[in-house]
């Protein structure tokens, strides 16, 4: 217990020290705020769809999720190229705790990250439903954290360096973002479209976050928990199934 | 303490290690002696569960590695070739996370990291981030580091490399006080030929993934007829310099660092 408490800790220690990290992960969120949030807004309105910063935030929430999410599973490449992924390797702890702490340390700065999204864009004109909304969904965002930086870890489990990289961000998240709902309503999608929302994780992510903030759903709440439940155990298991078979 | 038969690593066709075996004793300090390339670092990574060997057996401290990896983790610490320290924490917190991962109970955890922290010369820079460090500065706290758990048994994979003098005699004093008192057995690998001279019991030179000749530092020179250690480990090994293709782990690292700038 204390083992995967200390590497948790290393995880926030190390994120909290970045400061430059924290800051751009920000301007990613922002630029969507801003370009899309108002660029949209009109249009969105127009379509009887109501006021686009509303919707559009949950979706930015999530991303800010995914990407710090990914990203921190995808660091144990990092550990592995300093070095320090031996000296976690060695020691009397199972792979498996390793892969608990780890992922547990990511998901927490994830979600502080969304945390930190989520008050950025009540300045940018997004009201919440009810205060008392944002403990569930924090519960929520942890839960989309922890199925992105398994998922981040598995990667990591898989590739030897950071070569692949880019090619996950564009062949993996950036499509799971943008296809998930977060930038538009997933009623009325051609079939393909909707038939890709359905097997993309974040779409229930974004739904329950939406249907707790801002009270609208698309698939209710119970298939949203349900769903990313199911993706979160499954992604953790195959997370840690890959991480055991890491060689330094 | 160490019984090694018949142990085999193949990196694809390249067989880096082939057929090594050896016995090191219970409170025995042995060296390890080789070319660059000649196996021993993977020799170690196999030895404490980093590598999977493609064949042949190992026990450690009388279980086997492979088949029941904690129970080796319990009893050994090691020091590494490469680096292996957290750059973005604290020398402390270097510390306190390897204690905490071996089990050191928490009073003596400090006390030790204190004493190792002085005896490294690091106690004064104890809260800086290790990125801060020089590169000798991190060899010294690795050192530290690996000893803070006093290990059954410690390897040592080129301790000493970029270490000053002054350092290096008195990092060997603890390591022998340690070797005396609590019967630590000392696996370690060096270029340095006075250094295993003067302090390993036995020495094993390997070349090509072979051990071409296993001894005291007496008995070697006396097999090759040979003034020094030195004269003998080159009567051994040739005289001819390897050539060791880069891993991938270094190409990684030069591609890391041209990225980062
Ligand atoms: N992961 C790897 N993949 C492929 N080849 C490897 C790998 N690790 C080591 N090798 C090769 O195995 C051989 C032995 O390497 P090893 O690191 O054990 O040498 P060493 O005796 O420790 O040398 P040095 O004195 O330079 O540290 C080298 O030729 C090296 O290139
Ligand atoms: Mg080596």
């Amino acid at each position: 217990m204390k083992k995967i408490y200390i590497l948790w800790l290393r995880q926030i220690k190390k994120y909290l020290r970045s400061k430059s990290r924290i800051v751009g992960s920000l301007a990613q969120p922002l630029l969507f705020l801003l370009a899309l949030g108002y660029g949209f807004g009109s249009v969105f309105q127009k379509a009887g769809e109501g006021n686009y910063i509303e919707f559009l935030a949950p979706g930015v929430i999530g991303m800010s999720i995914i990407f710090t999410a990914v990203f921190s599973g995808i660091e144990i490449i990092w550990d592995r190229q300093f070095g320090f992924l031996k000296e976690m390797m060695v020691a009397p702890i199972s792979r498996l705790n390793i892969m608990i702490g780890r992922t547990l340390g990511g998901a927490t700065v994830a979600t502080a990250q969304g945390l930190l999204v989520l008050i950025i864009s009540l300045f940018f004109g997004f009201h919440l439903s009810s205060v008392g909304a944002i403990i569930p969904a924090v519960g929520i965002m942890f839960l989309i954290a922890l199925l992105f930086t398994a998922l981040g870890t598995m990667i990591a489990s898989l590739l030897d360096d950071m070569q692949g990289f880019q090619l996950i961000i564009n062949f993996l998240v950036m499509p799971a973002f943008f296809l998930s709902g977060a930038l538009f309503p997933l009623k009325g999608l051609p079939k393909a479209l909707a038939f890709v929302a359905t097997i993309d994780p974040l779409s229930y992510g974004i739904d329950a976050l939406r249907f707790l903030l801002i009270g609208e759903v698309h698939y209710g709440l119970v298939r949203d928990v349900t769903m990313l439940a199911i993706f979160t155990s499954v992604f953790l298991l195959l997370g840690s199934y890959f991480f055991k078979k890491v060689e330094v | 303490m160490i019984s090694v038969h018949n142990l085999v690593k193949k990196f694809g066709d390249f067989t880096a290690v082939d057929g090594v075996s050896f016995e090191v004793k219970d409170g025995e300090i042995f060296a390890f002696l080789g070319p660059n390339g000649a196996g021993k670092s993977t020799t170690i990574k196999m030895l404490t569960t980093l590598l999977r060997p493609t064949s042949g057996t190992i026990i450690l401290n009388g279980g086997d590695p492979v088949a029941n990896p904690d129970a080796a983790r319990r009893s050994f610490g090691i020091v590494f070739q490469d680096p292996s320290l957290d750059d973005d924490l604290t020398a402390m917190e270097n510390m306190e996370l390897h204690g905490i991962l071996y089990d050191v109970p928490s009073k003596l955890l400090k006390e030790r990291s204190k004493e190792l922290m002085q005896f490294v010369e690091l106690w004064d820079r104890k809260d800086s981030l290790v990125k801060e460090f020089s590169g000798g500065m991190k060899r010294r706290l690795e050192i530290a580091r690996g000893l803070l758990h006093h290990p059954k048994i410690i390897f040592l994979d080129e301790p000493t490399l970029g270490l000053d003098p002054q350092t290096r005699n008195s990092m060997w004093e603890y390591l022998k006080k340690l070797n005396k008192e609590e019967k630590t057995t000392i696996f370690f690998t060096t270029h340095y030929m006075e250094e295993a001279e003067r302090v390993a019991e036995r020495i094993a030179i390997v070349d090509h993934g072979k051990i071409i000749a296993t001894g005291t530092s007496e008995s070697l020179k006396e097999q090759t007829k040979s003034e020094s250690l030195e004269d003998a480990f080159l009567s051994l090994t040739g005289k001819m310099i390897r050539d060791e293709a880069a891993t991938p782990a270094d190409q990684m690292r030069m591609r890391h660092r041209v990225w980062r700038r």
